[in-house]
């Protein structure tokens, strides 16, 4: 390991990718150059001892969301997991049915694949929420019908941290005979998640949202789901993803998921931070406040000044947040999320994301009020805010 | 242990399975570190200096890629490695044009995920045309060129074999499908970095990487799409729009600088590093046919790439001969398929006896192969095999004089 020490900015964007945990990177480390075996090699130790590191991640992921680790599928990431499960059981069922269930607050892996899905003749419901960000379970169950065969409902919310009554959303489903799929990717790591209680069948994994790599993600499929795969090849993970295994990356998954197991203790620093910021800012909204949410997600609005002068100016002041998604491409839009919660769009255009992780410290918090409190005195209360927020 | 230095560790054996997967090269893990410690941002991040630097890596990298194979940055797509590129490509090529063309060509010799691609898309309804190949390996330009239809949407042939080496005549094929306005797209996992690709020369519309083969990290790989003239793909994985809406997901940013780093590597060195290959290849092929008789090397030796050889050892078992060798790491084909106790289909399609081909190994040489380890090989293989084959009762008959497959078993 490199002991530079380094003068970096305060990271406070975790919602987009965590750093990489340094026990992870050290027990990942061998697989590049050491045992750097293809963990399909079955004649010898160079491939045995590769697929050993993978079957031992099985069961450390499997530990954290408690499954068995045969119901896992390792894959490149979440948007692939999400794909995987959605497309693969929707295109299982397709002659039960061909009707689709999610919630307009998904991520966009699962909106853009049921829009793809909806082009190939299937017919998608994208459930509104309420103004706390939540899916409520009635209006899964409203929506259902006799030709529904998947529905998709995340666990935690991304851009509000809110977090969905996937165990009552998940019984409607089953008691509707369809199949349920649960992006965790968010939730995962910083909160209790059960695979078997939730009642789920697929759920989505991502490692690099807890302090594992990027480039590694694990789709859990209960045992007997329904599932087609959709890339084919090796006969890799019991034919359900080919290629060959990221042993670097799901070694340092599986320890990125032990670590996890202590949970994320940053409630405290959250919260005080939204009291700090409410008491600068009376009027500021903290989106999904009220709501069932993960501790470490503050989705905040400073009143008047726009999301991008607020990022902005916090990056100044040496501290990174994010007005929102880190995956749509660069495109600086309204929140979709926050537009089905019903927060008009120029008041959504002030809101901006902190969300916190493993390597934050208290000074981080100060530092960060310190600097929102400097913009808020300095643009909010002078003449240019009314062009500001324009 | 520093991990940086790339040392075999006493009790490891001799790594000989470099087709199946390479080391990272420590310059290459150099390139990556900062990418996991401090510029851990996620490339799609535009609000923050953590954000920018992590795209930066990345575009960096896709231009080191580009440069490997003469192709513009811009026609570099990002995937998780050559089996997420392999079905991309095919698939996503067949569903895009599958109202004007639905026949593909492939052949028999392809590796597992092109031709359970190709079965995939049989099933919904396009034409496949699985060529077969020479004695040597190579297809038959003639038979290539009768096959391909002015409905043949794409040819995916690879170019060089994984399991024999053997380097296709890209440049023709490339020839052929451009006079005929059929895509081409090619497996180069085992090629790109180790024999000059040029995607304009050759004509190329579509080649497939792999990072874990060219001594880069596993879990990424690139597709080349070529923008002009257009190939258009339906993308396989939606959501957030990331490669040009072709591969959605967050980029791995130290994969993909590895990947980057890789190549250059493999281009900067790549005439040095075969010459050396080709030299230990030659010591060690020279070394086991002058102390061991009825040895054959199965695919062409020349067109073939210098890391490779993929040997007969007839009278003896392969499994048998892979147990006892227990200081050399090598296989007896794919990885993908090495559960299997199935001879090869390559071998099989060169027209390699059932007999012979259960007793070929693949051996797989590579960047940190040295002439010592290549001499231990030498004489532990021809250790194993005199001692297996002293134990033959075949061997012993050939040796007599007696033609094995006229003799009339008796059933028991």
């Amino acid at each position: 390991m490199t002991d530079v020490k380094l003068k970096l900015p305060i990271y406070m964007d975790n919602h987009a990718t965590t750093p990489v945990d340094p026990r992870v990177l050290d027990a990942m480390l061998p697989y590049f150059t050491q045992v750097f075996g293809n963990a399909a090699s079955r004649s010898h130790s160079f491939g045995w001892t590769a697929e050993k590191a993978v079957e031992a991640a099985r069961d450390q992921v499997g530990a954290l969301i408690g499954a068995s680790g045969k119901e896992i599928v390792w894959t490149s990431g979440a948007t692939e997991s999400d794909n995987l499960a959605i497309k693969g059981a929707a295109e299982f069922l397709k002659d039960r049915g061909n009707h689709i269930i999610t919630a307009q607050t998904e991520h966009k892996a699962v909106l853009d694949t049921c829009k793809r899905l909806e082009k190939e003749g299937f017919e998608v419901t994208y459930l509104p929420v309420g103004k706390d960000g939540r899916v409520s379970a009635e209006s899964v169950r409203a929506a259902m019908t006799d030709k529904t065969t998947v529905v998709s409902i995340m666990l935690a919310n991304n851009e509000i941290g809110t977090v969905n009554p996937v165990n009552e959303i998940g019984a409607v489903v089953k008691e509707k005979g369809a199949v349920f799929h649960v992006d965790a990717v968010q939730g995962a790591g910083k909160m209790t998640v059960d695979f078997h209680g939730l009642g789920v069948d697929y759920l989505s994994l991502s490692a690099h949202k807890f302090g594992g790599p990027t480039g590694v993600g694990a789709l859990i499929v209960r045992d007997g789901a329904p599932l087609l795969a959709d890339r084919r090849g090796g006969g890799q993970e019991r034919y359900r993803r080919a290629g060959t295994e990221n042993v670097a990356g799901i070694a340092g998954f599986g320890v990125a998921a032990e670590a996890a197991m202590a949970g994320l203790n940053v409630t405290a620093l959250r919260d005080r931070l939204e009291a700090e910021l409410r008491r600068i800012a009376p009027d500021a909204v903290v989106y999904g406040g009220a709501a069932v949410r993960l501790g470490n997600t503050t989705c905040i609005s400073m009143p008047g000044v726009k999301a991008e002068t607020q990022v902005m100016a916090l990056d100044l002041a040496g501290i990174c947040v994010s007005a929102g998604a880190a995956c749509s491409s660069g495109k600086v839009g309204a929140s979709a999320v926050l537009a089905a919660m019903g927060v008009p769009v120029d008041e959504a255009a002030t809101a901006i994301r902190v969300s916190l992780g493993w390597n934050t410290a208290a000074d981080d918090i100060e530092r960060l009020i310190a600097a929102w409190r400097d913009l808020y005195v300095r643009v909010a209360h002078s003449d240019i805010s009314h062009a500001q927020a324009a | 242990m520093n991990a940086f230095t790339q040392i075999r560790r006493n009790d490891q054996p001799i790594y000989l399975d470099y087709q199946a997967t390479t080391p990272v090269d420590p310059r290459v893990l150099e390139a990556m570190m900062p990418y996991f410690t401090y510029k851990f941002g996620n490339a799609h991040s535009r609000s923050h200096s953590y954000g920018w630097e992590a795209e930066e890596g990345v575009e960096q990298a896709r231009a080191q890629v580009a440069k490997l194979i003469g192709a513009d940055e811009k026609e570099i797509i990002y995937t998780s490695g050559a089996t997420e590129s392999n079905n991309l490509a095919i698939k996503g090529v067949a569903e895009f044009y599958k109202d004007r063309r639905n026949h593909i060509v492939t052949t028999v010799t392809e590796h597992k995920c092109v031709l359970d691609t190709c079965r995939h898309l049989e099933q919904q309804g396009f034409t496949v045309t699985y060529l077969p190949v020479q004695k040597n390996g190579l297809v038959d330009l003639e038979q290539l060129r009768a096959a391909v239809t002015d409905k043949t949407v794409v040819v995916s042939v690879m170019a060089v074999n994984n399991e024999i080496g053997v380097i296709q005549p890209l440049a023709e094929i490339g020839k052929i499908c451009r006079a005929k306005g059929a895509f081409f797209h090619t497996d180069a996992a085992q090629a790109a970095g180790k024999i000059p690709l040029d995607v304009e020369a050759m004509n190329i519309d579509l080649m497939s990487i792999s990072g874990h083969k060219i001594y880069g990290p596993k879990g990424i790989g690139a597709l080349y799409v070529r923008r002009r003239p257009r190939v258009r793909l339906v993308a396989m994985i939606n959501g957030g729009g990331q490669e040009r809406g072709f591969r959605s997901g967050t980029l791995p940013t130290p994969l993909c600088v590895g990947l980057g780093e890789a190549a250059e590597i493999c281009m900067k060195e790549m005439d040095a590093e075969a010459k050396r290959l080709t030299k230990l290849r030659d010591r060690m092929l020279k070394g086991l046919e002058a102390k061991l008789p009825e040895i054959y090397v199965n695919g062409d030796l020349d067109q073939r790439i210098p890391g490779n050889l993929n040997i007969s050892f007839a009278y003896v078992e392969g499994e048998s001969l892979m147990m006892g060798i227990k200081g050399l790491s090598v296989s007896s084909g794919s990885a993908c398929t090495s559960a299997s106790l199935e001879p090869s289909y390559v071998l099989r399609a060169l027209g390699v006896d059932e007999e012979l081909a259960h007793t070929s190994l693949r051996i797989g040489l590579g960047r940190f192969t040295t002439e010592q380890e290549v001499d231990t090989a030498v004489d532990e293989l021809v250790s194993h095999v005199t001692k297996l084959r002293a134990m033959s009762p075949l061997w012993e008959m050939a040796q007599e004089g007696i033609d094995i497959k006229s003799i009339e078993w008796a059933a028991h």
